[in-house]
Order: structure tokens, then sequence, then C-alpha cells
């Protein structure tokens, strides 16, 4: 026995994966350490400040990749990551991605202010605290990066110089092919009362 | 045990992670009055680690540093460090300028010539900042005790 409902819901996601370039099919293996997204969770929601006094929260990025890193003006392995991170913002910031770095530099914006000039660096900047830092397991080593899928959940984290640039990459590029399941239930959302009733009615004419 | 770790001494300001080193047991000083000693403060860093001598090739680096509270009975003097050790690294044009495995830094102290005689605690902060060739720890600050008998 079919179901008419069913049909029409499927019919109606079907529709809106088309509209918005639903490309499941064609997104890559994720990369090893990049998480199902069904195994994901929840990028905890902040706000912090950042170098003009502006504060920032996470949920603006929502609808984009973003490349979250915890990082400070004293830690070395940080400063190789930095330009990698640079590069990628120029690199994948039109196609919905940003990087958003976290110092936890204890002397704040006075010592991160002229390390955020003299390393030339591209992406927004916040000030970190023991808040943000408990909210993200502890962050007890440096660097430690987190990326976040567009739905605001964490795919991957990397405690350290864990990851080579390229393995970076692969993991952004993968993450940004996968399509966005805000973006489809949106899209659902607005499709449902003019394609409602055309499915609705293909599918029970159809039982 | 010889070395305790720095967490068992005294809690660090902020909880900031594993510790990666160690203190020395702190012996009590024993001083007649007017006397001259040294205090000796030996540190052991997990292998793989090392922290910022006191004076670091980059001024965003953190110095290791070892603070006394001015006391009347004990004067401490400048606090000596050992020499560092030079390491390439693959984030610094120039030369780390590091301490690793065990070291001792070495506190000139003077009990005072009027001091009466008793006992009492030195107090000191030891600021520091660890990091392997992969990641880094947040800075640490601990309170360093040394027990002292004037005669």
């Amino acid at each position: 026995m079919a179901h008419p409902r069913r049909f029409a819901e499927f019919g109606l996601v079907l529709m809106a994966c088309m509209a918005i370039g639903c490309h499941s099919a064609s997104v890559e293996a994720a990369p090893p350490d990049v998480k199902a997204a069904k195994q994901r969770k929840p990028a905890p929601e902040f706000t912090l400040k950042d170098s003009n006094g502006a504060s920032v929260s996470l949920s603006e990025y929502r609808g984009r990749v973003v490349l979250l890193d915890f990082w400070a003006t004293w830690c070395g392995p940080c400063k190789i990551e930095i330009p990698w991170f640079m590069e990628f913002e120029q690199t994948y910031k039109n196609r919905g991605f940003a990087v958003v770095g976290v110092s936890m530099d204890d002397d704040g914006w006075e010592v991160v202010k002229p390390y955020i000039q003299s390393h030339k660096m591209n992406y927004r900047v916040l000030l970190g605290n023991d808040h943000i830092g408990s909210l993200y397991g502890g962050v007890d080593s440096l660097p430690t990066t987190f990326l976040i899928d567009r739905d605001g959940r964490i795919a991957a984290v990397h405690v350290g110089l864990s990851r080579s640039k390229d393995e970076f990459r692969n993991e952004i590029e993968h993450l940004l092919s996968e399509p966005s399941q805000h973006a489809v239930q949106r899209e659902a959302r607005v499709a449902a009362p003019d394609r409602g009733a055309a499915g609705s009615g293909g599918a029970g004419s159809g039982s | 045990m010889l070395l305790l770790t720095a967490a068992l001494l005294v809690p660090a300001a902020r909880a900031q992670g594993p510790n990666v080193l160690s203190i020395g047991e702190v012996p009590t000083l024993h001083l007649q009055r007017g006397q001259a000693a040294e205090q000796k403060l030996t540190l052991q860093l997990r292998p793989g680690f090392h922290v910022n001598s006191n004076k670091p090739n980059d001024e965003f680096l953190i110095p290791l540093k070892l603070t006394w509270t001015p006391n009347s009975a004990v004067e401490a003097g400048a606090v000596q460090y050992p020499a560092p050790k030079l390491e390439n690294s693959s984030f610094s044009d120039k030369p780390l300028s590091v301490y690793d495995g065990t070291f001792q830094i070495v506190t000139p102290v003077r009990a005072g010539a009027g001091a009466a005689p008793g006992a009492g605690v030195l107090n000191g902060k030891l600021r520091y900042q660890a990091c392997n060739n992969r990641e880094c720890l947040q800075p640490k600050t601990v309170d360093i005790k040394v027990p002292w008998e004037i005669e």
C-alpha cells in the first residue's frame, strides 16, 4: 500500500535538492578525521569581541564552513598554521568559508593586535577566555582547531600541529561540498505551498 | 619521591591542562643571622617538552621567571638561570632559547643580620610556558614555598 503523504514529502525534498544543487552523490568520500554528518554535535555558541571591539557570535556564521582556530601569540606551532589559514581564507571565502581565530592570550589585545599586524593576518580574530575554553573541552593545548560544517556542527577537531596544509585543505573542500541540511529544509519549506499540492495530488493519483 | 608535581605544591592560578614540569623537593634553609646561602630549585620537564628560557629569542614568547616575595628575615638576591639550549625550530628563523630535561635555578639568599631566630617561609612564584614540537600548553604560574629556620 503506497503512502501518499510520504510520496509527497519525498517529492518536496527531491525538488528542493534539485533547486539548490543537492549533490550528495557527488560528494567525495570524507577524509578520515571528518565525522559523518549524523555523528556531529553542535558547536557551542559563543559571543566574543574582535579587534575592533565588535561582538561576534558563532551563529553569525551559520551556513558557512568555519575553521575555528584556538591559538596564542606565544605558541610556536600555531605560527606554522596561521599562513595556511590565511591562504584558506583567501581561497575559499567566496565559497562559504571563514576562518575565525580565537586568541587565548592572557595579556589580551595588547599583545594580540601587534601580532595580527606583524603577521598580516587576514581573518577575523577574537579574544578568548576561560569560558569559551571550557565550552570547547578545555583547549589545554594550542593550536586546537575545530572544523564546523554549514549547519554549525563540529565535523573535526585537531589538537596540536597534527595536520598538513593539504590535509586541512581536503577537509575544508569536503565540507564545502556537503549540502547544508538547513538549506535543504528551508528550500523545502519555501517550496511546500506551491509544490505541496502538486506533490500530494501526484502521489495520490498514483496510488 | 624526589620530584613533586607543580600542581601538588600549590594549585595554579587557572586550571590549565596537564603538568609537564615537576618541581624537586624544596629543602628547609638552615641559616645563621647574617649568613648567605643558595636556594636551588630543581625542575624537570617531561621528555619532548621544553620551556622558554628566561630570555627567549622572540618578543611574543613567555620567559621562565622566578620571583620572590620580599621578606624581612630572609632576603632573596638576583635569580640565576642556567645557560639555555639553542634549538632550531620550523616556526622560527632564530634558534629557540629553551630549557629541557632537568635543570636548576639558583637564588642567593641571606638571613638578615637583625633577624630574630625562628622559622618561616620564603614565598615565590614560578611562571613558565611549555611546548613540544607539535603543541603548546597554557602558561602556568605556580607558588614556590621555601621553609627557613634562623638559629
